[in-house]
């Protein structure tokens, strides 16, 4: 049942399905209105950190999204500058977050537009990241996992990220030369504009894609639940309305995407299991960040470095499928956020 | 009455509910008292009580923590 205080987080979930939508008919590419994953490897791209020709743009969605994130924090008295939770762990759990969103071609939320706009591949993702965050859940936060405390910082220390946010954006607006600009996209005022309200709604709402998943499971609270699937519902109706002509709905010829359910499956795995030891999705992970957690900038980071390093070193899959160097890190990463999780679970216990 | 103290301080979802969670489930009579300092932990512990049937009280601290007070 639906219950009286998810109404908020019905409507936020609706409207960013929908904005997703919107942002498809003005330019970005198709099922990709909004994704943490790629938009990180594009301005990895734009910053010049990697160089695939068609995935270099700074986002001023994601610029939008975190500003908006830290103007709804301030205003609701959320602003807090934190950090000095295994700082350094999170920065390669971000990183190999986006490496496995890279195998699969988007970040959960992208998963979920994904399949609103008809292609299945993507139900193979949803059953990856459900598997990890339940194993996750299941062996390792019940079983004491935790990345520990962060403590308050100085103010300033809290700051810096938005604001370094906000010169970027200057610079996209001015169309400043030394920020790349290839890939396919909305025009920038309406990017800003949807990054500022979606970043206003996740901060309000607390939406988390993995936290709707690890909630229901560990808790019976379905409240971010409720969301994800407002964001399908949102996602669904917008391109009912605005992109009827492109969707299609099968498995072969969707965009951004490839056929391989195995791998679709091991890379929203990975991102799964890293969500939930991170405390949140790639979403979450930046609202937090714009909130004045840095630990949560640190994963940014992780995840820019991230989108770099999959271009640089070829394991970002394509239309045409799963790199080999693509898998072999993702087997990497799960065993690295396991191995991290059996080590941290173990000193947790000798520490009790 | 001897306090349950439950600190659950900085710490990143769901850690904080999953504290009060294993607190409220060996529920004695004793009060319980978590410690956090974010609204999202606040919010997200005190939901978890009172649908759990518990009551619960919330004092803010000065430096910005909250102390949740729980009993039925």
């Amino acid at each position: 049942m639906v219950k009286k205080g998810n109404t908020t987080v019905i409507v936020g979930g609706a409207l960013i399905g929908l904005i997703a939508a919107v942002l498809v008919k003005l330019g970005n590419p198709a099922n990709m209105g909004f994704c943490i994953a790629c938009f990180y490897r594009d301005i990895a791209g734009g910053l010049g950190l990697q160089t695939a020709d068609k995935l270099q743009y700074v986002r001023p969605e994601i610029l939008g999204l975190i500003i908006g994130g830290s103007i709804t924090a301030l205003v609701g008295g959320n602003f807090h500058s934190r950090g000095g939770s295994s700082t350094a762990l999170r920065f390669f759990l971000g990183f190999f977050m986006v490496i496995g969103a890279l195998v699969f071609l988007g970040c959960p939320l992208r998963m979920i537009l994904r399949l609103a706009g008809g292609d299945l591949n993507a139900i193979a993702g949803v059953l990856g990241f459900t598997s990890g965050v339940i194993l996750a859940a299941q062996f390792f936060l019940k079983k004491g996992f935790s990345l520990g405390r962060s403590y308050r910082q100085k103010a300033v220390a809290g700051w810096v990220f938005p604001a370094m946010a906000l010169v970027l954006l200057i610079l996209v607006v001015a169309q400043s030369g030394w920020l790349k600009s290839n890939a396919k996209h909305a025009p920038v005022i309406v990017s800003i504009l949807a990054g500022l309200i979606v970043g206003a709604i996740a901060q309000r709402t607390r939406i988390c894609t993995a936290g709707s998943i690890r909630d229901s499971f560990l808790i019976k609270d379905y409240t971010l639940l409720w969301a994800v699937l407002a964001i399908f519902t949102g996602a669904v109706l917008g391109n009912l309305v605005f992109n009827a002509e492109t969707v299609h709905i099968g498995f072969a010829g969707q965009n951004a995407a490839h056929t391989d359910g195995l791998w679709n499956f091991l890379g929203m795995f990975l991102v799964g299991i890293c969500a939930v030891m991170l405390g949140g999705c790639p979403l979450r992970q930046t609202i937090l960040a714009s909130e004045g957690d840095n630990d949560a900038v640190a994963t940014v980071f992780g995840m820019v470095f991230g989108g770099a390093a999959a271009h640089n070193f070829g394991t970002a899959a394509s239309a045409k499928g799963v790199p080999l160097n693509g898998k072999l890190l993702v087997v990497v990463g799960i065993v690295f956020a396991i191995a991290v999780a059996l080590a941290v679970i173990h000193e947790n216990r000798k520490n009790a | 009455m001897p306090i349950i103290q439950i600190d659950a301080r900085g710490l990143s979802c769901p850690e904080p509910v999953m504290k009060t969670k294993t607190a409220c489930a060996q529920f004695t009579g004793d009060p319980i008292e978590v410690q956090v300092d974010t609204e999202v932990a606040r919010d997200n512990c005190r939901r978890f009580a009172q649908h759990a049937g518990f009551t619960v009280t919330v004092s803010e601290g000065s430096n910005g923590e909250y102390t949740l007070g729980i009993t039925r």
